[in-house]
């Protein structure tokens, strides 16, 4: 009895969570005939069709601002897992005067929220003639502190024993770095890579100050875009959030372990 | 290294070798996050503008601001988002968690579609609820067919109504992000605490109260620290859920909207935009240091 209650209680749950995006996709494939407002709501496509999805392509350059994204987050996940490991190393790792100063840097970062320098910063693009690239996307959170932090962590909590052994037999100190301490931070890393990429894919504020040519957008500014111009076919804007969506789901759900890490490790230490 | 240099001191490092090290992330952190920091500084006290300008003003950006009423409105609207997020999202995500707590069949399941708003951007969260909220969209539609409603709700053109949608879909989204972070805590509660408790006859409230609340209340002041901080910085609902307008007549423009607003395009008044971000950043310590305090307290109660 208990358990049914429990069970009712996690399929309400469940009925917010994920409805609103199944009335989405729902949305996204019925046909320029279905009446979409039709009341009562017809909850499934009485002729599903992928049409606008092509049709969403004719309007926007949509897998042009995919392709856009894709490449941004890639940039992204690597320059944070060498920048932030290489870094975390150092700090957790190697015995130097300023040490203290460095990690205060760090530290100091993730105090100022991006939101208060976001002028300043477009300000800096601008005269560093990066304004409406994506490189200027980039730049600002390619080695970001929380994950140096985190990297840091995970570097600290190793043994030392195989490194000294290393040591002895004349290993440099990238070679201990990239052959003993990086493989036994797998798990770090790859919840600084998931961490990486799903900040960059679903990053809009920044992208919207720093972008301006269509040709350059992410698909967060181009559905932003597209709900502007085109806010009237409702069909249109669902497949284009259905295209926007859907990498970062599969993404997640082949990788959750990590996701969920993240969380936990990511509110702890921020 | 030769063999015998290293036989008389086994260095772990050469001088140079900490730096090159750290190159990469101080490079990006002190030029993309510190010096901004500081140039925010001092352009909030000149009137630098996109084109040209840029004297030395003193305070005269600050005192603009205490006649401006779009700043008091901003300051008002990210104020109450504070107010209006923080609650729920202390309260329901713990909720939540004792809900997938227990391991029974399927749960991992609920888990991860639990999750699932935590993972899109805030941009497809906000379109889906503009569409979800729309005059003729599914909530209004529902609420009609119930018969609880004859004219559609204006969720999407009131003033106040927009905001409160905003808050819900906020909630909405950080719903699984917590759960998460809640879950772990959890997972140090004794369960024989809540059994002894259970065996003296407590009810589930009175167990949720005595036993659950106190074990896991350092990670409700997390919790609230960050849905704070969060919350004050609000763009993307507001700005997505308005249409880009920030409500009627701007009436839900937040503080963030309103630095953008003001600094960006020709006519950017970036000085009095840096004003305004440094009264961002100092109210958001402020919270923050704010919540840390209020744990320190009771630590030593």
């Amino acid at each position: 009895m208990k358990r049914t209650l429990r069970y009712l209680l996690l399929v309400a749950v469940l009925l917010l969570c994920i409805g609103p995006f199944l009335w989405q996709l729902s949305t996204s494939l019925k046909g320029v005939g279905e009446d979409i407002y039709s009341n009562p709501p017809r909850l499934f496509p009485a002729e599903p069709t992928v049409t606008n999805y092509t049709r969403v392509a004719d309007v926007v350059p949509v897998w042009r601002f995919a392709f856009n994204s894709l490449l941004v987050a890639v940039a992204n996940v690597l320059l944070n897992c060498v920048g932030a490991a290489m870094a975390g190393y150092a700090l957790a790792r190697l015995r130097f005067r300023g040490r203290r100063a460095a990690l205060g840097a760090f530290v100091l970062s993730l105090l100022v929220p991006g939101e208060a320098i976001m002028i300043s910063l477009f300000l800096m693009m601008r005269s560093l003639s990066l304004d409406d690239t994506l490189v200027a996307v980039v730049l600002p959170g390619a080695v970001a502190a929380l994950n140096v932090l985190l990297m840091r962590n995970a570097f600290a909590r190793q043994s030392r024993a195989v490194e000294e052994a290393a040591l002895i037999d004349g290993a440099t100190t990238w070679q201990r770095f990239s052959r003993i301490a990086v493989p036994s931070a797998g798990g770090t890393l790859a919840v600084v890579a998931i961490l990486s990429f799903m900040f960059s894919w679903d990053d809009f504020l920044w992208p919207l100050i720093v972008l301006r040519n269509p040709e350059n957008y992410t698909l967060t500014i181009g559905l932003n875009y597209l709900q502007g111009t085109f806010a009237s076919d409702q069909r249109l804007v669902a497949a284009g959030t259905i295209i926007a969506v859907a990498p970062l789901l599969a993404l997640f759900i082949c990788l959750q372990r990590y996701f969920f890490r993240g969380a936990g490790e990511g509110a702890v230490k921020g | 290294m030769t063999a015998r240099a290293s036989r008389r001191t086994v260095r772990w490092h050469g001088r140079a070798t900490p730096w090159l090290f750290l190159l990469p992330g101080l490079v990006v952190v002190v030029g993309f996050s510190l010096y901004p920091f500081v140039n925010t500084l001092i352009l909030a006290f000149t009137d630098a503008r996109v084109l040209g300008g840029g004297t030395f003003t003193g305070g005269e950006n600050f005192t603009r601001m205490v006649d401006d009423p779009q700043f008091w409105t901003a300051l008002r609207n990210s104020s109450l988002y504070v107010i209006g997020v923080v609650p729920p999202l202390v309260l329901l995500p713990l909720l939540l968690a004792l809900l997938v707590q227990r391991q029974i069949p399927g749960i991992a399941f609920f888990r991860t579609a639990f999750y699932t708003p935590v993972v899109a951007s805030m941009v497809v969260v906000g379109l889906i609820w503009t569409w979800m909220l729309d005059s003729r969209g599914l909530v209004n539609s529902v609420l009609e067919q119930l018969g609880l409603v004859t004219e559609p709700v204006p969720f999407l053109t009131d003033e106040w109504l927009l905001l409160i949608s905003a808050m819900l879909v906020t909630v909405w989204k950080g719903l699984g992000y917590y759960m998460i972070v809640y879950l772990a805590a959890l997972a140090n509660v004794s369960r024989d605490l809540h059994e002894a408790a259970e065996m003296d006859g407590a009810g589930a409230f009175r167990r949720f109260v005595s036993v659950t609340v106190p074990a896991v209340r350092s990670t409700m002041v997390l919790v609230a620290a960050l849905s704070a901080v969060a919350a004050f910085r609000v763009f993307s609902e507001v700005y997505i859920l308005s249409g880009t307008s920030g409500g009627p007549g701007g009436a839900d423009t937040t503080l963030v909207m309103l630095i953008r607003q003001v600094g960006i395009g020709l006519s950017g008044e970036l000085g009095y935009s840096s004003a305004l971000s440094l009264v961002l950043f100092i109210l958001t310590l402020g919270l923050l240091l704010a919540t840390m305090r209020l744990n320190r307290a009771e630590d030593t109660e």
